[in-house]
């Protein structure tokens, strides 16, 4: 059993009692809500006469269905417009803040809690949505839960859940050229699988991890949970305070900080904390990582062959096999020169300020190869609108990039932003599943923003080292 | 308050099974996401693995799911880490409303699981051997009866008595009948209160007064 982690620390700190079942009855200090997964609890809580315990704990956003193009109201899809209105119904009934598009405040759930310091070290996070793991990367206890979790928590403002084991994930060396948080994560993933992290919390840590900043940090912990890990995080230290000072909420009561800060460090993982398991992983030796199949953990450096399906462990044959089948891989080969139909640039994974300059970096001066679709989303209307001062918007739109409003988008096709067809797709998001993108037969894969950018110019999987300055059209 | 509801043990499941093979099926399979631009949980049982089981004209693939044989199963046989990537409870509700009372497999995730549990779904765990051996029976054998004792953890089909492993706060979930745990924790209220009191950065003005 681990010992005098930040998770064991904020575990205790959080436990109301052990239930009957054994499990351990946990207050939450955030309910972030969105309107996909939240509207069936707040009927089951008027079935049984409950309101929201917490309202002032709890925030909502809409980003799962929202369109990216034209957002007036009503919605144009009939199926959207009924989710929006259910949720602004519900929030407006219990009394919840709802950052929806008119307050300039919107955006994806794990992009808006961060920005506006809800996402507060020590905290216990909780939302309908597997990526909540996102809040790690500021020392929070942070996860996904189901909808009948959500009732529980709308109505007692607490949660059951038993205790994980925890892995501390070291990260030693420093990132080349071309090489991003995204692609430490991707490396886990495919080295521990993705079944990994099954009854684990990993705790991200060594120089690699201390040396990214907060975009970087939740880009790693929000892809906890593709590794099988429910939660992720990152102990807090300067560059978690530096970002937390700039936020709505300590701006507003910058008492709060200072107040707050001796708790925060008393959270951290203690120097001679136990773990349940060490991973060490060495930075010095990634290169950009790109998936070669349909789930996460198949992925291989730009310059590697993809395996054989039989040099793979017995239990992972299959699916691999079936994954090349429907990406049109074969064994052997790079994932180099693979030829792409869709560019998408967003997701809770990487549509934040660093890495939309990133990636405009790469676009800059070229342009979008013929027959490329490709569509920058930002994950907010606060990094839409910083996004488009400083600029990034032009450089993305002349080289031929569609610009468009925050939500989740093609991440998972759940509003108009759809793969159609047997198109393939670089993708910045975090999850290459079958039909994820919106068609059954799409094929997405997935790599850092930089690599999107890349692949977006020269229309097909491309090594962003290897982009030759003659490329440059403009 | 109304929130005293009659919450059914669930020790004992039986019925035939239904196998699904492979692993790594993630829950965008099991529902896909354009199925769930709904508000309620209602209907979604006809589009359990829905890709899987239509093309694009809609027209029946092979899964199990479209089986005759397999209409009336409720018992489902699963490989490994089943129910991986998005939280949606769509998911194991899809399942429920197909038919689906109790899952047999390799390995879920976590979040799987603790959704099925919610809805008294078990999810037991065995062996891969154990767990292809009982695909195939179930292949040969679509009226076949499989029990499973939560309690004993044990599953018994076919004369033949498998040793399968419940979690622990599943089993006692389940066996005592705590597993729809929103009345239960809502009696410990006060308890709620004092340990938000305690922590530095819940505002007081945001603990709501004692009932």
């Amino acid at each position: 059993m681990s010992e005098g982690t930040l998770y064991d620390k904020v575990w205790d700190r959080h436990k109301v009692t052990t239930l009957p079942t054994g499990q351990d009855q946990l207050f939450v200090g955030l309910h972030l809500i969105h309107e996909v997964t939240s509207p069936q609890a707040f009927g089951m809580l008027r079935e049984r006469d409950l309101e929201v315990a917490y309202p002032e704990l709890t925030h909502a956003t809409v980003d799962h269905i929202v369109p990216t193009a034209d957002q007036s109201r009503p919605y144009e899809e009939d199926a959207a417009e009924e989710m929006m209105a259910e949720l602004e119904a519900n929030v407006r009934e219990a009394g919840i803040e709802f950052s929806d598009p008119t307050t300039g405040d919107q955006g994806i759930v794990h992009v808006i809690g961060p920005e506006q310091g809800l996402t507060q070290p020590g905290k216990t996070i909780v939302c309908g949505d597997s990526h909540t793991s996102t809040h790690g990367a500021f020392g929070a206890l942070a996860f996904g839960i189901g909808t009948s979790q959500i009732r529980d928590v709308l109505a007692t403002g607490t949660v059951a859940m038993e205790k994980q084991k925890v892995r501390k994930i070291q990260v030693d060396g420093e990132l080349g050229e071309g090489v991003e948080a995204k692609d430490i994560i991707l490396e886990i993933i495919r080295r521990l699988g993705t079944e990994g992290g099954v009854g684990y919390v990993y705790e991200y840590a060594g120089e690699a991890i201390e040396s990214l900043g907060m975009e970087g940090r939740m880009s790693i912990c929000n892809m906890s949970i593709e590794g099988g890990a429910r939660a992720g995080y990152v102990n807090p230290d300067e560059t978690t305070y530096e970002w937390l000072e700039e936020t709505d909420y300590f701006q507003e009561n910058p008492e709060k900080f200072e107040e707050l800060k001796p708790y925060w460090e008393s959270i951290r993982s203690d120097a001679d904390a136990e773990y349940d398991d060490v991973v060490h992983i060495d930075a010095d030796d990634l290169e950009p990582v790109v998936t070669w199949g349909t789930t996460p953990g198949q992925g291989i450096g730009i310059t590697d062959p993809i395996p054989e399906p039989e040099s793979l462990p017995a239990e992972k044959q299959d699916t691999a096999r079936r994954a090349q089948e429907h990406m049109r891989v074969a064994p052997g080969e790079t994932m180099e020169g693979y030829n792409i139909d869709v560019a998408f640039l967003g997701s809770c994974t990487n549509a934040r300020l660093p890495d939309l300059r990133r990636a405009a970096r790469i676009v800059e001066g070229r342009a979008v190869a013929d027959d490329v679709r490709a569509m920058v989303v930002p994950g907010s209307q606060r990094v839409q609108k910083a996004a488009e001062e400083e600029g990034l918007k032009d450089t993305f739109e002349e080289a031929g990039f569609e610009w468009r409003n925050a939500g989740c988008s093609m991440c998972l096709g759940m509003n108009e932003d759809q793969l159609e067809g047997d198109e393939a797709c670089a993708s910045s998001s975090n999850r290459n599943f079958v039909g994820r993108q919106g068609s059954k037969d799409g094929r997405t894969v997935l790599m850092n923003p930089q690599m999107v950018a890349t692949a977006a110019i020269t229309g097909e999987v491309t090594d962003v080292r290897e982009l030759p300055e003659t490329e440059v059209t403009a | 308050m109304g929130d005293e509801i009659e919450i059914p043990e669930v020790d004992y499941v039986s019925g035939s099974g239904v196998p699904i093979r492979g692993n790594d099926i993630d829950t965008d399979q099991i529902i896909p996401a354009r199925f769930m631009k709904v508000v309620t949980f209602d209907g979604l049982g006809e589009f359990a693995f829905f890709d899987l089981r239509f093309d694009d004209d809609d027209n029946q693939k092979d899964h199990p799911f479209n089986e005759d044989r397999f209409q009336d199963s409720s018992v489902m046989v699963v490989n490994s880490n089943f129910g991986c990537g998005s939280s949606r409870e769509h998911a194991p509700q899809a399942l429920m409303r197909w038919g689906i009372d109790a899952i047999i497999g390799e390995s879920f995730a976590e979040i799987f699981a603790g959704n099925c549990l919610a809805l008294g779904i078990p999810t037991v765990t065995a062996d891969s051997e154990t767990i292809e051996a009982l695909q195939d029976w179930v292949d040969e054998n679509p009226d076949g009866e499989i029990d499973i004792d939560v309690e004993a953890e044990e599953v018994t089909y076919d004369d033949e008595t498998i040793d399968v492993t419940v979690d622990d706060a599943q089993r006692k979930a389940l066996v005592e009948g705590v597993w729809d745990t929103t009345a239960l924790m809502k009696s410990n209220a006060g308890a709620v209160r004092e340990t938000a009191r305690e922590l530095p950065y819940v505002d007081d003005a945001a603990i709501p007064d004692a009932e």
